[in-house]
């Protein structure tokens, strides 16, 4: 496995480089033989996209507006860092890359409008952008049909692998397995209470992980129920949890909901630092503890690939650097370092390629490697997911997780899982 | 009310010049991409001719066209789905041959009331028939008991948020938030190219001067005028031996039908159909467009749905993070400045302006005309 420990760029220069003051630094460290004038341009771009000899445009396209801007500024902002510090590098084949945003609304079908507005009309090179899976199923036909290149950062429940989609979070195996696997290792659980909101990713992650527990842990779900997104009364699942005394709670509670539960399964005398019963929750990152309250969420575990809190040097700089383009307040979650990736990815393939063809970025993208990443080290599977390592962690009164696992190997993407459909 | 007397050859001639833009100049001077968003917007211009008709002629302010709109797009997004989803495409699932997001809610077979949507006959007669009974059912539940007024608006205004929730609950059925997407052939015809979006729009526009036409023929019939008097003087009509309720069932049934045939249209031309389009904040969109529009002017619901819908995707692309202030500007700038909207704009400014060059020339009079 190659080098963790490499920074994004070389430390001592970011300073200097988000100062602007970046031109000479740049230069230093641009890759010898990645300058404008060796990639002419009609040899990079055969098929018509936004790439001139000094720039390549790219679009961004999330919510910053409606219900789901809250989770998806964060995306945006990651998605700005990076390619600030790409242009700071030299840029992507020695051209700059221009963003175009455009505002997804929270509305499905404004996705789709604009995905078209972007692939047909301003013909970018790559697409950083959705958040719900519903957003993303508007588009996908959108970009199967222009041959557009999307990077999509959300954990999600699987069951797709298109062409035009490269996956940076983690489908529902990946998230799921190592952390059940850890709850029935580490703290001898057999029973499980399943609940989430009612769409198809808790429900297909609950289906994955119910699987799971009863045929490769021999333990016993005693529960499953959904709520509709927005729900805010749990107490009547929350006595049913009373009741039935599970070793875990295995929750996947999205949006404003989250608020709700946690607070009235505190008030209902659930300390959640006794542990009995743990709770496991695959949708509590970061940012959603800024709602609920770090002192409401304290004890339980949360079950993904990155968090905020991880120590690594490429993590130290990521987090610095986020904060110092944003804001010290702000908090960094699991998908905004997976939309962080989105920018890195889609330049290491376009390098690698020598192209900007979205063929043949399609075709390169595979085996491409990130030593850089905060989370560690990833790679692009075959079926445009990536191999990371899977993490637990143990929510904190302040609102930061502490991890307290993380898989010894790479994860190996899965998104038609075998034997849990 | 505005009682502007108007001629004949006045709506012939507006016609005729929505017609010109509508068949010659979009199509010419717009490129494929965006004559597929003004075929989205015109989708909308059904709901908003529906709207003239039951609120403007009628009296009846419904906030839940969404409803009906959704109604129509579901039955076609559910014959498209079952189109695209062969046991070939579909080998992947546990249980091939079902849509895609019924596997992935343990569903194992088709459930029965998605079967007749197998014919592609069933559905274009679901799509006018569901709405109609739909609305018949809410009209007779409201009318009989002399419901009306505020009273309708926010029971239908709660009928669009039921369905939203329905939708989203039973997701096995309905593919739930994420709706059903993924459609890609009408009877082996695939819909997806942009010379299949060029003719969707053609399609879409005959089907709106055929709803136009309809809803001319309404206003200009006695059963028009029984319409206005009733919105005027509901009492008066009643006792003149009319029975109210019906004639109201009646134009609320054939404003929902005009939305269904819409939002059809919207699920053939965007390629999928989504809760989001059937909620609140969608329905009430929809009175916006008819609202702008001018909502005693069946041509003003068109320009008024594409006026909108244009400038929210203009406003929205040139200014992504503040486009919602220039939306909410222009709709308080129509409230304040232009209560009738842009027909009233036209009858107000324009028109007497027409009228006046048209007499210098012939000074003939005009026959006064039913208000419009």
């Amino acid at each position: 496995m190659a080098d963790h420990k490499k920074a994004p760029f070389p430390a001592m220069s970011r300073r200097a480089i988000l100062a602007g003051g970046a031109a000479i630094g740049a230069s230093l460290f641009l890759p010898k033989g990645l300058r404008a004038q060796d990639f002419p341009t009609d040899q990079v771009n055969t098929t018509g996209l936004a790439v001139t000899d000094d720039t390549v445009q790219v679009g961004i396209l999330h919510s910053i507006s409606g219900t789901m801007s809250i989770s998806e500024t964060g995306s945006v902002q990651a998605e700005k860092l990076a390619i600030e510090q790409i242009n700071a590098q030299g840029g992507v084949l020695g051209r700059k890359i221009e963003t175009i945003q455009e505002d997804g609304a929270s509305d499905w079908p404004t996705f789709a409008e604009k995905a078209r507005k972007l692939l047909v009309n301003d013909k970018v090179a790559s697409v950083m952008g959705c958040w719900t899976s519903a957003s993303r199923k508007a588009v996908l036909p959108v970009f199967e049909q222009h041959n557009g290149m999307l990077y999509y950062p959300t954990f999600y429940e699987g069951l797709e692998e298109s062409p035009n989609v490269i996956y940076t979070g983690q489908e529902a195996t990946q998230q799921i397995i190592a952390g059940l696997d850890w709850v029935a290792r580490e703290k001898g659980a057999k029973s499980f209470y399943l609940l989430g909101s009612d769409y198809i990713w808790p429900r297909t992650s609950n289906k994955i992980a119910r699987k799971h527990i009863e045929d490769k842990l021999g333990g016993e779900v005693v529960g499953e129920e959904y709520y509709p997104l927005g729900h805010t009364q749990f107490n009547s699942v929350i006595n049913k949890i009373r009741l039935k005394k599970p070793d875990v709670i295995y929750a996947i509670v999205v949006g404003g909901s989250n608020v709700s539960f946690y607070k009235q399964l505190k008030a209902a005398g659930i300390d959640m630092t006794e542990e009995a019963p743990l709770l496991l929750t695959i949708s509590v990152t970061e940012d959603e503890i800024r709602g609920i309250g770090g002192e409401n969420i304290e004890g339980a575990y949360a079950c993904m690939k990155y968090f905020q809190s991880l120590e690594n040097e490429n993590n130290k700089e990521f987090v610095a650097a986020f904060k110092e383009m944003w804001g010290d307040d702000m908090v960094i979650g699991d998908v905004t370092q997976a939309a962080y990736l989105g920018p890195w990815l889609w330049k290491a393939a376009v390098e690698k390629a020598g192209s900007f063809d979205v063929d043949k970025v399609r075709e390169a993208s595979p085996g491409i490697e990130l030593t850089t990443a905060p989370e560690g080290y990833v790679k692009i599977h075959e079926n445009h997911h990536l191999w990371s390592k899977t993490r637990v962690g143990h929510a904190m009164a302040d609102g930061q997780y502490e991890v307290v696992f993380t898989t010894d190997d790479l994860v190996e993407p899965d998104p038609f899982p075998e034997g849990y459909q | 009310m505005t009682k502007t007397s108007f001629l004949k050859r006045d709506e012939a001639v507006g016609f005729a010049i929505l017609a010109l833009i509508i068949f010659i100049v979009f199509p010419l001077m717009l490129d494929d991409f965006r004559l597929n968003l003004f075929g989205k917007y015109l989708t909308y211009a059904f709901v908003a001719v529906g709207l003239v008709l039951c609120w403007g002629a009628g009296g009846i302010l419904s906030l839940g066209q969404g409803v009906f709109f959704g109604l129509g797009g579901y039955c076609m997004a559910m014959f498209l789905k079952l189109e695209a989803s062969t046991p070939e495409a579909t080998a992947i699932q546990s249980t091939p041959g079902i849509p895609d997001f019924m596997d992935w809610n343990q569903i194992s077979a088709l459930p029965i009331w998605w079967q007749p949507f197998n014919s592609f006959g069933f559905t274009v007669l679901a799509i006018l028939a569901v709405p109609a009974l739909f609305s018949l059912i809410i009209g007779f539940a409201m009318f009989r008991r002399r419901v009306g007024g505020v009273y309708f608006a926010i029971i239908t205004q709660a009928i669009a948020a039921i369905a939203t929730i329905l939708i989203v609950g039973q997701q096995g059925y309905t593919g739930g938030v994420n709706g059903i997407t993924d459609l890609r052939t009408l009877m082996g015809w695939d819909i997806r190219p942009d010379s299949a979006k060029t003719a969707l729009y053609f399609v879409n526009a005959v089907l709106l001067f055929a709803c136009l036409f309809i809803a001319m023929a309404i206003r200009k019939s006695k059963f028009g005028r029984v319409l206005v008097a009733m919105r005027d003087a509901e009492d008066r009509v009643r006792f003149s031996g009319y029975d109210v309720a019906s004639f109201k069932i009646f134009i609320f049934c054939v404003g929902a039908m005009m939305a269904s045939v819409g939002g059809a249209m919207f699920t053939l031309q965007v390629g999928f159909m989504s809760p989001t389009i059937v909620g609140i904040v969608p329905s009430i969109e929809m009175v916006i467009f008819c609202a702008v529009g001018g909502r005693h002017s069946l041509l003003g619901a068109v320009y008024g749905a594409l006026l909108v819908n244009w400038a929210r995707t203009t406003l929205s692309e040139s200014f992504p993070e503040l486009w919602l202030f220039g939306l909410g500007g222009l709709f308080i700038a129509v409230v304040l400045a232009f209560p009738n909207g842009l027909a009233g704009l036209y009858d107000d400014y324009v028109k007497p302006r027409l009228k006046l060059s048209r007499r210098n020339h012939a000074a003939k009079p005009s026959n006064p005309q039913l208000a419009e």
